[in-house]
C-alpha cells in the first residue's frame, strides 16, 4: 500500500536555531528570521512611502494606496472620525507586519508562517490590549471605563449582576484569547494544509500504479497556496480591523 | 470490537468535526445575506462587505477554538 509518513506536528512547526545560535537566549531560527525580515518590509514601506511627489510613482503609489486603505476601510467604519495622530500608522503597521509574517508561508525556501507559533499573535493580541483597554481608561477615566465597558446602555435593573459578570468575562478575558487565537489557528490550518497536499504528492511521485492520482494532490497544493494568499491578506485585515472595534467601543461616547 | 479500538486521535477528530457544523452553518447563512443584501443595496456594498468579514471573524472563531482543542485531545 501507499506508505504516508505525515510528520507529526511538531516537526512541521519547529525549527533548529541556526548555527552558531542553538540553545542560547538568543536562539535564531526560520521564526525568528521571519519575524526580522517583516520588521524591515514594513519599515521600507514607511521609508520609501515618504516620498512627497505630486504624481506619485512605485513605493509612493503603494503607501498611498495603504494609507487610504486604512483610513477608509479599517478607521472610518469601527471608529468614525478619528484625532488621534498616532492610530493610522499604528494600524498601518500593524496591518503589513501581520501580513508579511503570514505571507512568509508561500514564499519558497522560508515556507513558514510566523504567526504558526502562538508566540506572536499572543504578543500582538496583548499589546492591542494594552493599547485600547488604557485608551478607554484614559478617556473615560478608571471608575467612567469601567462603568462604560461593564454596563451597557438600556438593561434593567434586576439583570446588572448578571451582565457584568458576563461583560467582565467577555471584555477582559476571552477577547484576547480569542483576538490571538484567530489569528494562529488560521496560519496553523493554513500550513498544515499545505504540507498535508505536499506529503501527499511527494507520496505519490514514487507510488507505483497510484501515480494516476498524483495530479490531484498537486493541483491542491496549487490551489491552497494561492488560497493561502488571500488567507494572509484577509487575516492581517481582520486582525486590524478587530482592534479598530475593540478601539471604537472602549472609546466611543454614545449611549 | 470496532469501538474498543477509538483512539484519542479518531475521538478528536470525530468531535472536531461535529464543532465544525455550527459554524459552517453560521458562516453560510451570514455570507448569503450579505450577498443578498449586497445585490439590493450595491451602494451600500462597502458596509456590508466591513460588516461580513467581521460577522466572519466572530463566527469562525468557534471553528477554529475548536480546531486548537483538536490539536489538544490529541494528546
Amino acid at each position: 500500500m501507499l506508505a504516508l509518513h505525515f510528520p507529526p506536528l511538531g516537526h512541521i512547526v519547529d525549527w533548529p536555531g541556526f548555527a552558531g545560535t542553538e540553545g542560547a537566549w538568543y536562539e535564531v531560527n526560520k521564526v525568528v528570521l521571519v519575524y526580522f525580515f517583516a520588521v524591515v518590509l514594513t519599515g521600507l514601506i514607511f521609508v520609501l512611502g515618504n516620498k512627497k511627489q505630486l504624481i506619485p510613482t512605485g513605493a509612493q503609489n503603494l503607501a498611498e494606496i495603504s494609507v487610504e486603505f486604512v483610513e477608509q476601510q479599517l478607521i472610518e467604519p469601527t471608529i468614525g472620525h478619528n484625532e488621534r495622530k498616532w492610530l493610522p500608522p499604528f494600524m498601518l503597521s500593524l496591518f503589513f507586519y501581520i501580513f508579511f509574517t503570514n505571507i512568509f508561508e508561500i514564499i519558497p525556501v522560508i515556507q513558514m508562517p510566523a504567526n504558526a507559533r502562538i508566540a506572536l499573535p499572543m504578543f500582538l493580541a496583548l499589546l492591542c490590549y494594552v493599547i485600547y483597554h488604557g485608551a478607554g481608561f484614559k478617556e473615560h477615566g478608571p471608575i467612567g471605563y469601567l462603568k462604560h465597558a461593564l454596563i451597557p446602555p438600556g438593561v434593567p435593573v434586576a439583570m446588572l449582576p448578571l451582565v457584568m459578570v458576563i461583560e467582565l468575562v467577555s471584555k477582559f478575558l476571552v477577547q484576547p484569547f480569542s483576538h490571538t487565537v484567530r489569528l494562529f489557528a488560521n496560519l496553523l490550518a493554513g500550513h498544515i494544509l499545505l504540507v498535508t497536499f505536499a506529503v501527499l504528492s511527494a507520496g505519490l511521485w514514487t507510488a507505483k500504479w497510484y501515480a494516476v492520482f498524483l495530479p490531484l494532490p498537486a493541483f491542491a497544493v496549487i490551489f491552497f497556496t494561492a488560497f493561502e494568499l488571500m488567507v494572509s491578506f484577509l487575516q492581517a485585515y481582520v486582525f486590524t480591523l478587530l482592534f479598530g472595534v475593540y478601539f471604537g467601543s472602549a472609546v466611543s461616547h454614545e449611549h | 470490537m470496532l469501538l474498543a479500538e477509538i483512539t484519542d486521535t479518531g475521538l478528536a477528530a470525530i468531535c472536531y468535526g461535529l464543532g465544525a457544523i455550527g459554524p459552517g452553518i453560521g458562516i453560510g447563512y451570514l455570507v448569503g445575506q450579505s450577498v443578498q443584501a449586497m445585490a439590493r443595496q450595491p451602494e451600500a456594498a462597502g458596509m456590508v462587505r466591513t460588516t461580513m468579514f467581521l460577522g466572519i471573524a466572530f463566527v469562525e472563531a468557534l471553528a477554529l477554538i475548536g480546531f486548537v482543542v483538536f490539536f489538544l485531545g490529541q494528546g
